[in-house]
């Protein structure tokens, strides 16, 4: 029973930062049916300049949690700029171009900003700074750290806020009017131009803010982790029904728990046939069973044929 | 060929029984049961959203219906299978044209052969005389019906470049490649100009006069009132009526459904 | 169609011009070294895998993210039967077609529940199917080893006809021939053969059936196609392609190991097929020839361009040349959307069989 709390615990805390990449990929398909295979890099973009920026004011003498706030805005403002370049540079010529140009466009991009990085920042893995104290807290025979608290507690929060971001103000009114058909709300006065770059920078700042978490949580980062993150994020994306943000953050949740479970408990399972190294099997596993009983996802509307 | 003015003795092609359909709350279709007899154009009108179209996708094998069913040639139509209902007969054209744009008009007309012959990948691979004897008979049946709806020069166009009418008469080769017993026409004669409604009238008359029956969808009444047999009526899913245009046209409740909607 | 007129220039010339091009090009590779002939039958063997995947995306307009899966499935099955690990050393004419068979029951294994996804769950599908191959190309080699894991397999059979093996130094007609050299002309006869029968395909009845699922799936249903069994054809039928390449492959380099067959490999592929012309055999190929060749190409031009510019190695030359690499695929993408050398917008059809006069 400890273990499986303990994995609940990690799962929480692995799924919160899969929703929060998950949600920039949905907005992103949802207003403009584009994979954008390149956001997994952007998560990466945004650790590393968390780590660069915290790592020379701490080695300047400032104190951790200053230092931290430093990194999460310069990170975040950086994400930002580099989501809105991507869109305006790469993706806008390309509205009407054949359905898969864009994902090659994209596939590009992920190749270049993983070797920019490369060349920035070196082949080495990078140690994240130590921002946060390192506490232990134990409840109920379970472990967790300050960190994993954080992490949960401000996915949680910004989700809300992105909630009722697109519930409650014009521009997420704008963002899901798009979405449901760029010409109609076009002709209603909504710029499509402004909605698209919206979705890409508001993705990318929740990319910028995982990003910084992965990089807390693991201590760790390298110019290749966005790659991986991405596709899970993706496929978190997907299981919970792609364009649809509840979606995203039940599906991120969802597959960081089947991870968790799964990496805990799949050598019992299969009598040890199968150890923790599967762990990555899971997560596509349940995608394609999912899939084959709800082909849009738990949360994906029903597209019927329309003749 | 045969003498088409009083059809009502032919035997029946398709009989729908009591098809309803519903999304969500909306009833599209509450139990219609209608009959249509072969070597008959038989028209189905009614206002916008009178369920029209919906009937036409259950009947096609694109819809689930809810309660009732078909009958074609005697034995009911499977549900939920477009190809098979193909296969047994039955082609369609769609309200807002849908054609392979990326393929020539020929292509087009020869995808409608894929239902009644029979090659495979092996036969492909290897060319084999039998394919190759199909391919060439599937190639001039095609052209024979580009020629027989008259847009033979546009042969090798790709499909997304031919003019609106020239799509519409496209549709309706590669509906007729399929060699169906009931060709169903969704709206054929929108967004056409008076000559190119009567060229359309031509062509539905000689389609039939070959021995095709045909299911008109229309909105263009007149044309419906002086080209079909028989007409039935649509209002919110229902059947109004169903009898010679004659009859339909003086009904009282035709006339409010379309005054009064 | 249009490809006769590539394929089969007008006068014999062109077709002679084409193929003396062809014979010459190795010896001409191998004055730079074997090391450029190699970088030729990778290419060719990209074109064999793009031209099978350009059956899946491009004519039937299935997003498959996942296609080397089938490449990695071939590979595996020539090592296993053709190495010292099982002791197995199968002959060539019995390899490849359990490669490929194999590699089509992976493709109907993964195609049968998936093919009513719509165009991006499928391609996310695919490419979790994909990953859940290599995983388990890694990780089988305990409780029982099948695959060696990470190690992968090594000393794998090379391609026998006979006597004649196709791998270490052979003399023919008073030609000395380098075990790639050799492999080139098994490549270029088998690419031949692959373009012949993608060509065939894409003409048939078949073909024309995968097509109009592309174009229009309703459509396609309403006229009598069972778009499900046609689907899943196109699957087959690419796996296969997928199959055989991969036991090229394995034989090829007497070594295989789950690395070469990650994601990125499947991408570059279908970046392949939408770079040359998605649809379009001659565009695929050249889509295909050229992504093999330029990141090669980078690798030895980018360091020496360098020391010229600046006069020292500035930029990690492997990053640069990936850097490069991406650009290029977006640059492409921005001025030429349907790639390189798309299908032509009018068809030319005046030879009601096109296939007359090329064999």
């Amino acid at each position: 029973m400890d273990i499986f709390l303990q994995q609940i615990v990690n799962g929480l805390v692995q799924g919160s930062i899969y929703a929060l990449v998950a949600l920039g990929y949905t907005m992103v398909y949802g207003i403009m049916g584009l994979i954008n295979f390149a956001h997994g890099e952007v998560v990466m973009i945004g650790t590393l300049t968390a780590i660069t920026v915290a790592g020379s004011l701490l080695a300047a003498g400032m104190p951790p949690a200053l230092a931290g706030l430093a990194a999460l805005i310069v990170a975040t403002l950086l994400c930002m700029a580099l989501g809105w370049g991507l869109e305006r540079i790469a993706y806008r010529p390309l509205r009407n171009a054949p359905r898969l140009t864009p994902l090659i466009t994209a596939i590009g991009m992920s190749i270049i900003l993983q070797n920019l990085a490369m060349i920035l920042w070196g082949r080495n893995y990078q140690t994240f700074p130590p921002l946060f104290p390192k506490v232990n807290f134990e409840l109920a025979g379970v472990h967790f750290t300050a960190v994993q608290v954080i992490i949960v507690l401000l996915s949680a929060a910004t989700m809300l806020s992105l909630t009722l971001l697109v519930y409650r103000t014009k521009l997420g009114m704008a963002m899901r009017a798009t979405a449901q058909n760029p010409a109609v709300a076009g002709l209603m006065g909504v710029n499509s131009n402004r909605v698209i770059s919206a979705a890409f920078v508001i993705g990318s700042a929740l990319a910028a803010l995982a990003g910084i978490m992965v990089g807390a949580y693991y201590e760790i980062a390298h110019y290749q982790m966005g790659f991986m993150l991405g596709l899970k994020a993706f496929t978190a994306a997907v299981l919970g029904g792609i364009g649809n943000l509840l979606g995203a953050m039940a599906g991120g949740i969802l597959l960081g728990l089947i991870e968790a479970l799964g990496a805990g408990y799949i050598g019992d399972l299969t009598g040890g046939f199968l150890g923790s190294h599967y762990q990555d099997i899971f997560a596509f596993m349940v995608l394609i069973v999912v899939l084959m009983f709800r082909p849009s996802g738990l949360f994906g509307e029903k597209t019927g044929d329309r003749a | 060929m045969s003498d088409n003015t009083n059809p009502t003795h032919k035997p029946v092609l398709l009989a729908a029984k009591q098809v309803a359909k519903h999304f969500g709350g909306v009833k599209a279709l509450r139990d219609v049961s209608l009959t249509i007899r072969q070597g008959e154009i038989y028209g189905l009108i009614g206002p916008n959203g009178a369920g029209k179209t919906t009937f036409f996708n259950c009947m096609t094998g694109l819809y689930i219906p809810d309660g009732g069913g078909f009958d074609f040639t005697g034995t009911p139509l499977v549900a939920d299978a477009p190809d098979q209902a193909a296969a047994r007969g039955i082609a369609r054209t769609f309200q807002n044209i849908r054609l392979f744009g990326n393929m020539s008009a020929l292509e087009n007309v020869m995808v409608g052969r894929h239902v009644r012959t029979r090659a495979g990948v092996i036969g492909a691979m290897f060319n084999s005389a039998a394919t190759r004897a199909e391919e060439a008979a599937i190639r001039e049946r095609a052209m024979a019906l580009l020629h027989y709806v008259d847009i033979a020069e546009r042969a090798d166009d790709l499909a997304k470049n031919l003019s609106y009418g020239e799509q519409r008469r496209l549709e309706i080769a590669r509906a007729l490649a399929t060699e169906p017993k009931l060709l169903c026409l969704d709206e054929p004669a929108a967004g056409m100009n008076a000559t190119e409604t009567g060229e359309l009238r031509e062509l539905i008359e000689g389609i039939r006069g070959d021995g095709t029956t045909v299911l008109l969808i229309e909105h263009d009444v007149k044309l419906v009132m002086g080209l079909c047999d028989r007409v039935a009526v649509l209002d919110y899913g229902a059947l109004v009526i169903e009898d010679v245009p004659a009859v339909v046209q003086n009904d009282q409740r035709v006339i409010e459904a379309y005054l009064g909607a | 169609m249009s490809i006769k007129n590539w394929l089969l220039p007008r006068s014999t010339v062109g077709i002679g011009l084409i193929a003396i091009a062809l014979i010459a090009l190795p010896f001409a590779l191998a004055t730079g070294g074997q090391a450029w002939v190699r970088i030729a039958n990778f290419a060719i063997l990209y074109v064999f895998l793009a031209l099978g995947l350009n059956i899946v995306v491009g004519l039937a307009g299935l997003l498959d993210l996942g296609y080397i899966a089938f490449y990695a499935v071939g590979a595996y099955t020539w090592a296993l039967l053709a190495s010292p690990h099982f002791g197995l050393h199968l002959p060539v004419w019995a390899i490849l077609p359990i490669g490929a068979a194999c590699a089509c029951v992976a493709g109907v294994l993964l195609g049968s529940p998936t093919l009513k996804l719509r165009g991006d769950y499928l391609a996310i599908v695919t490419l979790g199917f994909g990953e859940i191959v290599r995983i388990f190309m890694n990780n089988l080699n305990a409780p029982i080893n099948i695959t060696n894991g990470a190690q992968g397999i090594t000393l794998i059979d090379p391609v026998k006809i006979g006597d004649f093996s196709f791998a270490g130094n052979s003399t023919i007609f008073g030609l000395t021939l380098s075990g790639p050299q050799k492999y080139y002309f098994l490549l270029v006869a088998l690419a031949l053969l692959v373009i012949v029968v993608n060509l065939r395909l894409q003409n048939s009845r078949i073909g024309r059936a995968w097509q109009a699922i592309r174009e229009d799936e309703i459509a396609a249903k309403a006229v009598g196609i069972n778009t499900r069994n046609v689907k899943l054809l196109a699957f087959a039928m690419g796996a296969s392609f997928g199959g055989i390449a991969g036991g090229v492959f394995a034989a090829m380099q007497g070594f295989v190991s789950p690395e070469s067959f990650s994601l990125i490999e499947s991408v570059m592929i279908l970046a392949m097929v939408v770079l040359g012309g998605m649809g379009h055999i001659p565009g695929v190929i050249l889509g295909a020839v050229l992504l093999a060749i330029l990141p090669e190409a980078l690798r030895y031009g980018v360091a020496p361009l360098q020391q010229l510019l600046f006069g020292k190695v500035l930029v990690d030359p492997e990053s640069l040349r990936m850097l490069i690499f991406g650009l290029a695929l977006v640059l492409v993408m921005r001025f030429k959307p349907a790639g390189l050398w798309p299908a032509p917008e009018r068809k030319a059809h005046g030879n009601p069989n096109p296939e007359e006069g090329r064999a």
